[in-house]
Formats: C-alpha cells, structure tokens, sequence
C-alpha cells in the first residue's frame, strides 16, 4: 500500500484503512535505509514530518480531509522552507535556513501535505544529471551506476525509489521532465505564470517554472491543483480563474477516449541521435494513442533545433544577474581570508560556487558585456521568438505534441562531466517548452536494452494542462508503464 | 571566434569570481566549446524580427504605494555571516 500513487493512498487514509502517521513512519525508515544508498534527500526531518502527520490525521478524524491530506512530499532543495534548510545543493547554502516558505510550499502544506524533506539536486538547478551538487550525486534508483537526470534529480529518485509519493522540482531547460523520464516517473512543468516563483532561488527568471513528481498523471493533477494560484508577491504570477486539473480525468471516455484529440508529430523530433530504443518505445506509444481514437499528424518545427544555443545563452545569462546576490554579505558562504571587498567577493563566490554554476555566470557574464549584448543576447532572444512562432503555427493543427524527452535514456555516473555540450544537449528536446513558456509532461513509456526507464513527452500550448494531463491519464488507463517499480521497491507492499 | 586567456581574466573579474593562473586554461578550453556551439546562432538570419524577453505577454501589474510589509529586519538578517546593530559588517572601503 505505502508504495500506492497518491489517489489510492489518499483514499486509504479518508477511508481510515491507514493513518498518515502509519504512512509516514513507514516511509521514513525507507528513507533511513534507501537515502545512504541514493543521496536523494539532502535534509529529512522525521519529527516535523509526524507533526505534521498527527495533524492530517486529526483534520480527517474531523471529516476536513482533502485529497492531499496526509499524503508525504518531498521538495527540491531550492524552493524555501522556514523548517529546514535550502541549500541549492550548493556550498554557498549550505547552512541557510530562509524566512519564509515558497507559494508552492504554503500551497501544498495548505493542502494537508506532510513534509518530509528536501531532496538533492545540482548546484543551483545547473546540471541535467544531477552529479554537480555539493552534497555528491543522486543515483538512478533503477541502477545506482548511472544518474537519475536532472537538475531535479533527488526528488525524481525519491519517488521512483517509492521513498515518497510526491515530489516537487522546478523546470528551467526540462529539470522536472527529463529526470522524470531517466527514473520512470512522471513530471510536469505548467505554462509559465501558474506556479508562483516566490520563494524559488532564481536561476533564470524568464524560464524557471516549478511543478510536480508522481508515479502517475492523476496524481500530477491533484498535486498541480495545490500548487497553482495567482500570488501577489511574484510580478509574473498569472491572474486567471482556478482551474480544477482533475475535471476532464473523471469524464468516461468510453473505448476510443482521445477521438477528436490530434497528435502533432514534429518531424525534427523523429531524426538522427534518436536511441533506436526510444525510438522504438515512442513509436509503440504512438500506436496505442492511435487505438485509443487519437490522430497523429507530422508538424514541423524547422527553428526547434536552436533551442539549445538559445538557451545557453539567455539562461547564463539570466543567472549571472540572479546569482550576483550572492556575494557573502547578506547570506552565505564567506570566505575566512581576504585582503579588501573585491577579494572577499572573488573569494566567497569562488569557494562558494562549483565548477559548472561558476562556468554559466562567466558565460553569461561575456554574453552581457559591452559589445557582446547584440551578437549574444539580443540575438538569442530573436531566435527565441522564431522558436515560439514555431510553436504557435504548430498548435493550428495539433491538440498536443509528442516526441521523446531526452534522446536516450540515463546515462552512466560521469560519462558527461568533463564535456558540457554534450550535457547540454540532452535538454534538445525539452529546453523549447521553457523558451516559449509553454506546458510539457513526460510519462514513461518503456525501458531501454539496460533496462533503463525511457520517458515520452506532451507538450501543449499555454494553459492546456488538463487537455495534457487527460492524454496522459488516458494512455496510463491502457498501459501499464507507470507502475513498473525499480528492484529496490518491488519489496514494498 | 575563440575565447582567450585575457577574456577569461577579464568576464572573472566583471563577475568577482577568482580564477586562480593553474584553473585558468582550463576554464578558457570548456567556455570555448559552449560559445562553439552558441556560435550557430550567428547563422540565423533574425532581419526585422522582434527580441522576446517573456514568455507571456502581459504588462507587469501596479498596486497602490502602500507599505504592506512589516519590519522583519532582525528575522532576515539572522542568515547574514556579519551582522552589528542592524548593519550588515563588510571590509572597510573608505580610508
């Protein structure tokens, strides 16, 4: 039962056949065993989590429970919490505890939610394998020889291992979806504005989104129906009326659910670099979509190949300005040893800051300096207009889009460290969606020759979530994909 | 285009990261490879076309100059490495 997706586990708990302290408990000594062997969770702290637990329980004693009450969460390592901790996965925050919860932590923990820790990540939210974290890497719970994806990797892991039903990340270049796709998982990235930012450390404030980890894309719904909300306190937080992303879910669609629903197949998705075993899992998908009433039409999205470069410029340099803050004044790493204020800058950001975070705000720095900012910057947010154009041309004739969201699956602990393109260039498929600020989920859909879980990804347009979520519920009602567990939670009942 | 040794001096210093000489070449051979593949940009010709800051476009909203927030100045300078009656301590700068 612990290992249950959220609705059963919720329904277990409103209907008393288990207690959220029961729940907690249990999953905390998977925690105590699993985490030294995964990394996945940076702090965990039982005696919050069974406060917290008491009162779910107390609330559904007095009939007051929701469909997240009771139900444990883990957050990423860079959305604030007053009770523990947030460090970025980072030297620099190490031992910086904020003021303040993030709106997607007041939301969730307003939802009955229990909190049982923060989960591992690379530094900053820098990093698609989720090695670069100062507290070491998080290891892929399907084989602890290769990574889990990231940068929202511990929290991916986490819920893969079935340490914890849900999970939350955020989404900057494919941070939620690509670790949600190496570890066989779900992950959801909203349209940009739905998931206030307040309380999310910043790394590129144009594309960063936060969004929800769960075995399954009901689970995704219920969790994005806590999380979503206007908030005063992010300028860019979208003021629209709330949505209920479980409503289409309900609906019987009978034997052909998604007839009248069109697939856009892009054709720059479908090309050479493909794995042939993700090709092969995807084309399986698409086959089932097909008999489940869906049409599938080739698209083409002739700027999409861009992404990449697009992206590694204005996310660098989006960064250096966020990451400036950080200057061992008013929080952080200090260093012990300087002779004036620019050396103790230089210093703190240099001890404080890893190899790859430091390598993206020096990018970003030359691509903002005098006589760069035309070449680089003005220019990448050009293409990023002709990528979003592709897009908007795309959606006249498709419902949705799918592809692969990365182009293999997870990849050895270390095989892409000391070469940054070709890290980068795992996000090929996902960094568009944060570009164009779109939504995009990836679900699994099969397993690699090393057995090795391979994602496949939705995209829609702005605010299409439930129509997303409904081709994924769908898909999930006719397949099993999703409830395939790693050897190490098959033990669980 | 290449990144040189002298650009790598030059962003560390505009961004108050140090780089020690032994780091130094290093650094320049991985930013070379990234700006080797942001350099494709070059080739897109982007005439006439509009620079896109935001996904959404929305113009920012106003609220009525009111303060709203309390004085939690105590509560956020508890994270600070120095701190001395309510000011933050760094090296002198002024003689």
């Amino acid at each position: 039962m612990i290992g249950a997706p959220i609705a059963e586990l919720g329904a277990a708990l409103r209907a008393k056949r288990l207690s959220s302290v029961e729940l907690t408990q249990r999953l905390l000594d998977r925690i105590a065993r699993l985490n030294p062997v995964l990394n996945a969770f940076i702090s965990v702290d039982p005696d919050r989590a069974l406060a917290d637990a008491k009162a779910a329980d107390a609330a559904i004693a007095a009939g007051a429970a929701g469909p997240l009450t009771g139900i444990p969460v883990a957050h990423k390592d860079i959305l604030a919490t007053a009770a523990m901790r947030t460090t970025c996965g980072s030297r620099m925050l190490a031992n910086y505890t904020s003021p303040y919860d993030a709106h997607v932590v007041e939301g969730l923990a307003r939802a009955g939610t229990v909190l049982v820790g923060k989960t591992n990540m690379d530094e900053f939210a820098m990093g698609s394998s989720s090695e670069t974290s100062h507290f070491g890497p998080v290891k892929n719970p399907w084989n602890l020889k290769y990574v889990p994806g990231g940068s929202s990797g511990g929290s991916a892991a986490a819920v893969a291992a079935r340490l914890v039903p849900a999970g939350t990340g955020t989404d900057t270049g494919g941070s939620i979806r690509q670790p949600a796709a190496l570890s066989g998982i779900c992950g959801l990235k909203p349209t940009y504005g739905i998931c206030s930012r307040y309380g999310l450390v910043a790394f590129a404030s144009s594309l960063d989104q936060a969004g929800p980890f769960a075995q399954t894309a009901e689970d995704i719904a219920l969790l994005l129906n806590a999380m979503a909300g206007h908030d005063a306190r992010d300028s860019t937080s979208l003021d629209r009326p709330t949505e209920d992303y479980t409503r289409v879910l309900r609906r019987d669609g009978g034997a052909r659910p998604l007839a009248g629903v069109t697939i856009g197949l892009p054709r720059e998705y479908f090309g050479a670099g493909i794995d042939p075993d993700v090709a092969r899992a995807i084309d399986a998908a698409l086959a089932e979509f097909r008999a489940l009433g869906a049409r599938t039409v080739e698209i083409t999205l002739p700027n999409a190949r861009l992404s990449v470069p697009v992206y590694y410029v204005i996310a660098p340099a989006e960064a250096s300005s966020n990451l400036s803050r950080f200057d061992g004044v008013r929080y952080g790493h200090r260093a012990a040893k300087y002779d004036d204020l620019t050396d103790m800058y230089g210093k703190s950001r240099a001890e404080g800051f890893g190899a790859e975070v430091k390598r993206r705000i020096l990018v970003g720095t030359y691509v903002l300096s005098h006589g760069y900012y035309d070449a680089y910057y003005l220019k990448a947010q050009q293409v990023r207009h002709l990528i979003a154009d592709d897009f908007r041309h795309a959606y006249r004739t498709c419902d949705v889009i799918v592809g692969p969201t990365a182009p293999t699956a997870a990849f050895p602990i270390g095989a892409k460290t000391d070469d940054p393109v070709q890290m980068y260039l795992n996000d090929i498929f996902t960094v568009a969606a944060n570009l164009v600020g779109a939504p995009a989920l990836s679900i699994p859909c099969g397993f690699d020759r090393n057995g090795l879980p391979i994602g496949l990804q939705i995209q829609g347009d702005y605010f299409a979530e439930a129509k997303m979520l409904d081709v994924a519920h769908r898909f999930q009602q006719a397949t099993d994909w999703h409830g395939k567990r790693p050897a190490l939670a098959e033990d669980i009942d | 285009m290449t990144i040189s040794l002298a650009d790598v001096h030059r962003i560390a210093h505009l961004a108050r990261i140090e780089i020690d000489a032994g780091q130094a070449e290093e650094v320049r051979t991985k930013l070379d490879a990234i700006f080797g593949m942001i350099n494709e940009l070059a080739a897109v010709d982007t005439q006439g076309v509009a620079p896109m800051a935001h996904a959404q476009d929305v113009t920012l909203p106003l609220r009525d100059d009111n303060v709203t927030e309390a004085d939690r100045r105590a509560l956020y300078q508890r994270t600070a490495p120095a701190v001395e009656a309510g000011l933050y301590l760094v090296p002198k700068v002024i003689e």
